[in-house]
């Protein structure tokens, strides 16, 4: 990806003001139309835990909760988020107590370099409240939009599996 | 990656007006294609405008003649987990969920689906020609790695495929695209939609510029007892389909009374040979019949080197689909084959 505009800046570079609500706290932004959800997340409000990997919606570390559900904050703009909900891997812990699934991911060495693990947290979280998998079959099949390099793979459903089977999570 | 400016618009005539006054415009609803091909300098809008809180594109309702609306800016997810759909078009449900990932199904639209662009490499990679990106350039792949490439409908100057999984359901069941633009309203049939590359490869199908898909339309039969849909792919999960296969049946006892087969990943558009499915219509529903299909819709398949096996891969996936269908409980997640 070139890093330099290819064509001359088009259209208007108003800034717009918009609010989230992230992590249970109301957070007002400036911010230009273009800037991503991931971008602004990590350097506007330097909520640097959600990780850019591929920035193109492939490999899914920058998995966010918003509005309830997954999504890729990489191809998510901001300014369309002006009023959402956002969860992300800062705002799942209860104070000093690990999340169930950060507990598991913990038991079951489910991570190496740990670059995936916000992203495989967050896309769990949206998986066990979506609902739609019963199997270890189902589970992989919906968790395969994030990409463990390291390999982590087993541990990562060995993990979200200890959860779903234990029915104890937010 | 240029910049842009971006707008919400509170009716479906606003927005048309706002793309009608803007030539660079493009509407946005989940994004997920469009601001990947921005990042890869492959658009290069001058506003985008955000058609989510359109209510008319963003309800699934009943429709008066028996069948489904579905509205363009409804989530690819929302729509295959909804009630209607799962119950009444499982085929389509199947196809939906054997496409992208959990993440990116929530965020993109139905509309959005039928507008992604190909993954041929050559048309991402702006260090080569290609006649899609830039129409008289060439195009490599046809003396380049094009395993993914197309083997039907392709021509001289392009043997990209389009990658849905969704529209190939959609074809199959014979579903019917709603657009308005500034003079009004119209509807084509879904097999309408797409078009074959022929010198034209810069365009993936007929929607003008600055008309909106505001709902897809499914007719009453939606082959709810004998459907399969079969994706086979380099990645057990999370990959574009190689060859994918949408097949509906129905059927009097083993006898076929109606076939619709469609195939993905093979063309620049699904892929239905009337042919074939005509073949089908009053024959029993076994291998033999639907090998004898599958040559049928396999006819003048042509290969370019590395894809050459996908022509025997897609006969195999049409009698495996066929017999699948027979079964549907038989059908694994992600659309694997079934043991």
């Amino acid at each position: 990806m070139q890093t330099e505009p290819q064509k001359s800046r088009q259209g208007t570079s108003d800034t717009r003001s918009i609010t989230f609500r992230i992590n249970g706290e109301d957070r007002n932004i400036v911010i230009r139309p273009w800037v991503s959800l991931l971008d602004c997340l990590r350097d506007h409000l330097d909520l640097t835990g959600t990780k850019k990997g591929c920035d193109h919606g492939q490999c899914g570390a920058c998995t966010v909760i918003c509005d309830g559900k997954r999504v890729l904050s990489c191809l998510t703009l901001a300014v369309m988020k002006d009023g959402a909900e956002i969860t992300t891997i800062e705002g799942i812990a209860n104070g000093n107590e690990l999340h169930p699934l950060q507990q598991a991911f913990i038991d079951h060495d489910a991570f190496q370099c740990g670059y995936c693990t916000p992203g495989q947290i967050c896309s769990a979280i949206g998986l066990l409240k979506e609902g739609k998998a019963n199997t270890r079959e189902e589970v992989k099949e919906l968790m395969s939009g994030n990409l463990c390099r390291c390999g982590a793979n087993v541990g990562i459903i060995d993990a979200v599996m200890q959860v779903k089977n234990g029915g104890s999570y937010e | 990656m240029n910049n842009f400016d971006y707008q919400q618009a509170s009716d479906v005539a606003g927005t048309i007006k706002l793309a009608c006054d803007n030539s660079q415009a493009k509407f946005i609803a989940g994004g997920t294609n469009l601001l990947d091909l921005w990042k890869y300098n492959l658009v290069h809008p001058s506003l985008l405008i955000d058609i989510n809180h359109l209510s008319e594109l963003s309800e699934i309702r009943g429709r008066s003649d028996g069948g489904l609306r579905l509205g363009a800016a409804v989530r690819n997810a929302d729509t295959a987990y909804h009630p209607s759909v799962e119950t009444r078009y499982p085929l389509l449900s199947r196809a939906i969920l054997a496409g992208a990932s959990a993440q990116i199904r929530n965020m993109a639209s139905n509309g959005g689906n039928l507008l992604q662009r190909t993954r041929c490499y050559y048309f991402y990679d702006h260090q080569v020609p290609c006649n899609k990106r830039n129409p008289g350039s060439g195009c490599p792949a046809k003396e380049g790695y094009n395993r993914m490439h197309a083997i039907l409908g392709a021509s001289e100057d392009c043997i990209a495929v389009f990658p849905s999984d969704m529209c190939v359901a959609l074809a199959a069941l014979e579903a019917t695209v709603n657009i308005v633009c500034k003079a009004g309203k119209r509807t084509l049939a879904f097999a309408d939609f797409h078009r074959l590359p022929g010198d034209r490869p810069d365009l993936d199908n007929h929607l003008k510029p600055d008309e909106l898909i505001t709902s897809i339309d499914l007719p009453e039969k939606g082959f709810p007892l004998n459907y399969s849909y079969l994706k086979l792919r380099d990645r057990h999960s999370y990959a574009f389909a190689l060859v994918s296969v949408a097949t509906a049946l129905e059927l009097e006892g083993d006898i076929i009374t109606e076939a619709r087969i469609a195939l993905g990943g093979v063309a620049h558009k699904p892929w239905r040979s009337a042919e074939a499915e005509e073949f089908l219509r009053g024959k029993p529903a076994n291998k033999e019949n639907f090998s004898t299909a599958a040559e049928i819709i396999l006819k003048g398949a042509k290969g370019y080197g590395y894809n050459d096996f996908k022509i025997k891969l897609a006969k195999n996936a049409v009698v495996r689909n066929g017999m699948m269908a027979l079964n549907p409980a038989s059908q694994l997640p992600g659309a694997q084959p079934s043991a």
